[in-house]
């Protein structure tokens, strides 16, 4: 076949199927969300912005994301250093470390519930130790410190690992030497992790935090499970758009505003951790 | 003013006997060159004296000072490493500033420093450059740069040439010379390559099996190698051994000739370097069976009762595969070694 053909022919399939299933739907979806019986409308932006749930829910999307993915990266960046200076038993740790990312999210709300709720593990042995007379209704309206408490841990127990796994791979990357020199020439182990792996780190930590970033995001199950309509977020704003006020359009339009939060994040993170223009890492 | 002072050091891992018994004192300013195969043992040595390897036992010590419990920047010492290590991540001019910038000196020091050496390894015009947009031999230049910066008692060197192509190699070798001997400090310098060793070492250590086998200076490691491992090793082409019997009275048989050597009553090895040989005639007999012209000499390898010997001969002999040659020894040049303990015998 000719040569200048070949390389189309050889990315139209994927290219077909990005289009019929990711392009075309997302165009369904914004003709959904511009549209109502007659005609281009900013209508149903209008309709979900002013609805008195939307800036608590964004409030609390946003406060999620602000608690969660810090202590995600702060995280991740020290199990990743640790796995790394392990000689043995670094494979088993990594796999025991990752196996909250093999669980639905739904799953892993519903374990953290198991845990948090009235007849819940908590409840029981604080009540068991005498710590409480009778077990507390921790997940309540009353106490939404500790609902955002309990969703926050529940967050950084199941996505921390999707995060690891990218630095772990990252920081494999990194050549010895580097470490060696900085060494040699001064740099003390705190010293080294801030001036070597960090900048030498940042196109794991763009791919790293781009894709929890937008995950926090989109987050539900979770918060359905532990917090049920007292923690109202954006994805929940969705499904309650779409599924109980049967409403295509104002669904439509959320899920744009969230894609539209989703690239703005990621265009900061990519402009925040550049590597600079010459710099090849 | 530093001296380095190895005591004793070894080094194993695990079973693994990496180096053993080495005993080394370099003198303030010495240009000290370890020679070896790979796997000898020349880089843990080396690691050992920076601090990035601890020695399992001995001692190390650098102007007159115990440094083995101390970590590498409390050393006085600065290193170039095989791969350069220049951060892709920063500057030329923040690489060299590296170590400065952790000193935490003042940035006009800095400043005058990285220029000072920038200058002196001619990458002045290089300073806003990455390690991506450099040459092999310019980040090379940068390595060192950063390491003369620091200022250091001691400048430690891991094959540093050996990622060059071999013009720009010989380049380095003469430029880094020049640029060591200004500075003043004690280098010791790691390599597998017996040229780069002989041009620019004070004096070398051959190491062998995690030993050092003999340390001395170029000529003398050359001319009088201590052990047959280092006149095997150095020369190229290397020394030439022949089995030589005993003959009486510091006679000995060597292929057939009888040629004095030292009193013992044992078997001996006769040695000689191959362009220490001359057509004459009285001498060894050989048979030519490779010619190899290299311009100003011939490279012949022989064949001296099924020993293998090369010579090399003026080029102006018509030399051809199959001839007779009549192959005589000068007599101060030749050395001898015990085949037992593989060491020379005086």
């Amino acid at each position: 076949m000719n040569a200048r053909v070949l390389p189309y022919v050889l990315i139209a399939p994927v290219t077909l199927f990005l289009c019929v299933f990711f392009l075309y739907p997302f165009f369904l979806v914004a003709q959904q969300a511009f549209t109502t019986g007659n005609g281009f409308t900013m209508d149903n932006f209008r309709e979900v912005v002013s609805y008195w749930k939307f800036p608590i829910s964004l409030r609390n999307t946003f406060l999620l994301a602000l608690a969660v993915v810090p202590v995600q990266l702060a995280l991740s960046l020290l199990m990743a250093t640790m796995v790394n200076n392990m000689k043995r038993g670094r494979d088993l740790v990594l796999y025991v470390w990752t196996i909250p990312l093999g669980i639905s999210d739904l799953a892993a709300g519903i374990i953290w519930l198991a845990i948090f709720e009235q007849s819940g593990f908590l409840n029981s042995m604080l009540y068991g130790l005498g710590v409480v007379d009778q077990p507390a209704s921790f997940l309540s309206y009353q106490n939404m410190t500790v609902v955002f408490i309990a969703i926050m841990l529940a967050e950084i127990w199941r996505a921390t690992a999707i995060m690891l796994v990218i630095i772990v791979a990252g920081i494999g990357l990194i050549p010895k030497e580097y470490y060696e020199a900085a060494e040699v020439f001064g740099a003390s182990p705190w010293k080294r992790f801030v001036k070597i792996t960090l900048p030498l780190l940042r196109p794991s930590l763009q791919t790293a935090l781009i894709l929890r970033v937008v995950l926090a995001f989109e987050v539900f199950a979770v918060v359905a499970a532990l917090g049920g309509s007292i923690f109202p977020v954006l994805m929940e704003q969705i499904y309650e758009n779409q599924f109980n006020l049967q409403n295509g359009g104002t669904a439509a339009a959320l899920a744009l505003i969230v894609l539209a939060i989703s690239i703005s994040f990621t265009l900061v993170i990519l402009r925040a951790l550049r590597v600079p223009k010459g710099a090849t890492i | 003013m530093a001296v380095i002072e190895i005591k004793n050091v070894a080094k194993r891992f695990g079973e693994y006997q990496a180096l053993q018994d080495i005993n080394l004192t370099i003198e303030d300013q010495e240009f000290m060159v370890l020679l070896g195969a790979s796997g000898c043992g020349k880089s843990t040595l080396l690691r050992i004296i920076c601090g990035l390897e601890t020695a399992t036992e001995g001692e190390v010590w650098i102007g007159g000072k115990r440094v083995d419990h101390l970590p590498p920047k409390d050393r006085g010492i600065s290193m170039v490493f095989q791969n350069y290590a220049v951060f892709p991540h920063l500057t030329v001019f923040e690489n060299i500033a590296f170590g400065l910038r952790m000193k935490k000196l003042p940035d006009d020091e800095v400043t005058r420093r990285v220029e000072r050496t920038a200058g002196l390894m001619h990458i002045d015009q290089l300073l806003q450059r990455y390690s991506g947009e450099l040459s092999g031999g310019q980040r090379q230049r940068v390595a060192v740069a950063r390491a003369l910066a620091m200022e250091p008692d001691v400048i430690l060197m891991d094959e540093p040439l050996s990622n060059l192509d071999a013009l720009l190699r010989m380049e380095m070798r003469a430029e880094l010379k020049g640029v060591l001997a200004e500075s003043n400090t004690t280098a010791i310098y790691v390599t597998h390559d017996q040229v780069e060793a002989m041009s620019m070492a004070d004096r070398i250590s051959v190491m062998h099996k995690g030993e050092i086998v003999q340390a001395a200076s170029p000529i003398e490691v050359y001319r009088n190698p201590a052990a047959e491992f280092v006149a095997g090793f150095i020369g190229n082409p290397p020394m030439n051994f022949l089995p030589a019997a005993p003959a009486g009275s510091g006679q000995w048989h060597v292929a057939g000739q009888v040629i004095e050597g030292p009193q013992v009553d044992r078997a001996l090895r006769f040695a000689v370097r191959p362009e220490d040989v001359r057509p004459a005639e009285t001498g060894l007999t050989a048979v030519a069976r490779i010619v190899e012209p290299l311009g100003a000499h011939l490279l012949v390898t022989c064949d001296i009762e099924g020993e293998m010997f090369r010579a090399v001969l003026d080029s102006d002999l018509a030399i051809r595969s199959g001839d007779k040659l009549i192959l005589a020894p000068q007599p101060d040049r030749v050395r001898w070694f015990d085949p037992e303990t593989t060491k020379a015998v005086a």
